[in-house]
């Protein structure tokens, strides 16, 4: 049973992780990585690694999908900036 | 659940999601996206270390109420990945303050088209 | 598809076929998931025991290997530093303060009740997390993330200000670099007491207590205040670059 419950979180690891490789939009992508990590976190915990899981679980999907989206739109609106700027010239 | 499966599994999915990752940072054209994939690149050597511990019918190493004699996994490599997670995170608020700073610089974060800062001074 | 990009692809294919072939070899030459016999599992274990921590993982984080930890808490404080550093208002980009218009108003009730409701619930059990890192799973990394993230429920709700007015700065940056500076003092004190830095030289408890183990919850302590701090001094500078900062020509 134990064997059952690991086999389907890890095939769950490989969907996921594969998924946020290959979500090119990276506000998306930010999404998809903290289901990543919460799967992730789950998985460390059915091998019996609860601090591990805490730390997994409060990082990647909480800080970091939130510092990527910050990021994108910072980054959006520095790039819609320069776009205007070369238009003008 | 045959044996041979489980016995190599973790490790199969740790290699696949080193390489994946891999493969999506060069096929990236966004330096957002790239940061993320190399966090996934990381956790891949979470996922090993933590299979590398594990033990068949052992318990986690926190003795808070189970008795001093059980068996347990091994904690040193939780140690090292515990640590490793918090600090993987903020490196990657590094990069990503790279990231800001280079937009503002160069106004792209295209791999591609992040050439020297000379031909950047040249279009001035 | 161009030259370059076609070149591009097959040398990843070559890398990923090498580096997959070396994975192969050195996996197959692994024991098998769960036939590891850990030597340093069972004596990590034993040592843990023997200085009556209940959490074996924090014993080994904190006590055995406490100058590994001392090194990765010092990568954090210098990349949250760089991190500061890099998103700071630049010359050339003003801070609008008073055209912030992202107020209580705009936010959902029920969100908002939640955000307030739970703001303190989190403080509070983050602070037991940090507590308890030696008694249960836990310690001052979790402990630190999850204080971090819960101040930012305030900016959830809707009050900016309130969040801006919890975390004054200059004070965060003090606080940050006193918990780094601590963690060295208690090494160097059990450098002077017992001649090894970091030995365990706090009175080591009963076991399961609050106040066991030594060293461990004071340096749980420690490393909680201080990624704690660094992570809201870091999340702190993205909101501002992503809400408040513009460059020249930028609106909202």
């Amino acid at each position: 049973m134990n064997d059952l419950i690991l086999v389907i979180l890890l095939a769950g690891v490989v969907v996921l992780s594969t998924a946020t490789a290959f979500t090119r939009d990276p506000g998306r992508q930010a999404l998809v990585y903290g289901g990543y990590g919460l799967v992730l976190g789950v998985t460390m915990v059915a091998l019996q690694a609860p601090d591990v899981a805490l730390s997994q679980i409060a990082v990647g999907a909480a800080i970091v999908p939130l510092i990527v989206v910050l990021t994108v739109t910072k980054v959006n609106r520095v790039l819609e900036q320069h776009r205007r700027a070369r238009e003008r010239r | 659940m045959p044996d041979a499966l489980i016995a190599w599994l973790p490790y199969a999915v740790a290699g696949w999601v080193l390489l994946v990752g891999c493969i999506g940072i060069v096929t990236s054209n966004n330096y957002v996206h790239a940061v993320v994939c190399l966090g996934v690149v990381q956790s891949a050597t979470y996922l090993l270390l933590l299979a590398i511990g594990w033990s068949p019918h052992a318990t986690a190493p926190v003795f808070a109420d189970t008795s001093t004699k059980a068996k347990v996994v091994d904690p040193v490599v939780q140690a090292m990945t515990l640590t490793d997670v918090v600090v993987g995170a903020t490196v990657t608020a590094l990069l990503l303050a790279l990231t800001v700073q280079l937009a503002k610089q160069h106004g792209t974060i295209n791999p591609d088209e992040v050439r020297s800062l000379e031909r950047d001074q040249e279009d001035e | 598809m161009s030259t370059r990009l076609a070149g591009r692809l097959v040398l990843l294919a070559l890398g990923v076929a090498g580096v997959a072939a070396v994975l192969v070899v050195g996996f197959g030459a692994l024991p098998h998931f769960g036939d590891v016999s850990h030597g340093y599992g069972v004596r990590a274990v034993a040592a843990s025991l023997s200085h009556r921590t209940a959490n074996a993982v924090g014993s080994v984080t904190f006590d055995q290997r406490a100058f590994d930890t001392m090194g990765e808490e010092l990568i954090m404080f210098a990349a949250a530093t760089s991190a500061v550093m890099l998103l700071r208002r630049m010359r050339d980009e003003d801070e609008d303060e008073a055209e912030f218009g992202y107020g209580g108003e705009d936010v959902v009730g029920a969100l908002r009740l939640t955000g307030t409701a739970f703001l303190p619930v989190t403080l509070l059990v983050g602070c037991y997390v940090i507590a308890h890192g030696h008694l249960t799973p836990g310690g001052g990394f979790q402990g630190g993330v999850v204080l971090a993230t819960g101040m930012h429920l305030a900016y959830l709700a809707g009050d900016y200000k309130v969040l801006e007015r919890l975390r004054p700065s200059s004070l965060l940056d003090i606080v940050e670099s006193g918990a780094v500076a601590g963690y060295l003092a208690v090494g160097l004190i059990g450098l002077g007491l017992t001649g090894s830095f970091l030995a365990n030289w706090v009175p080591l408890g009963s076991f399961g207590d609050l106040l066991s183990a030594g060293t461990v919850p004071v340096l749980n302590g420690l490393v909680g205040i201080e990624v704690g701090a660094a992570l809201v001094l870091l999340v702190a500078r993205f909101l501002d670059q992503a809400l408040l900062i513009r460059g020249e020509g930028e609106d909202a």
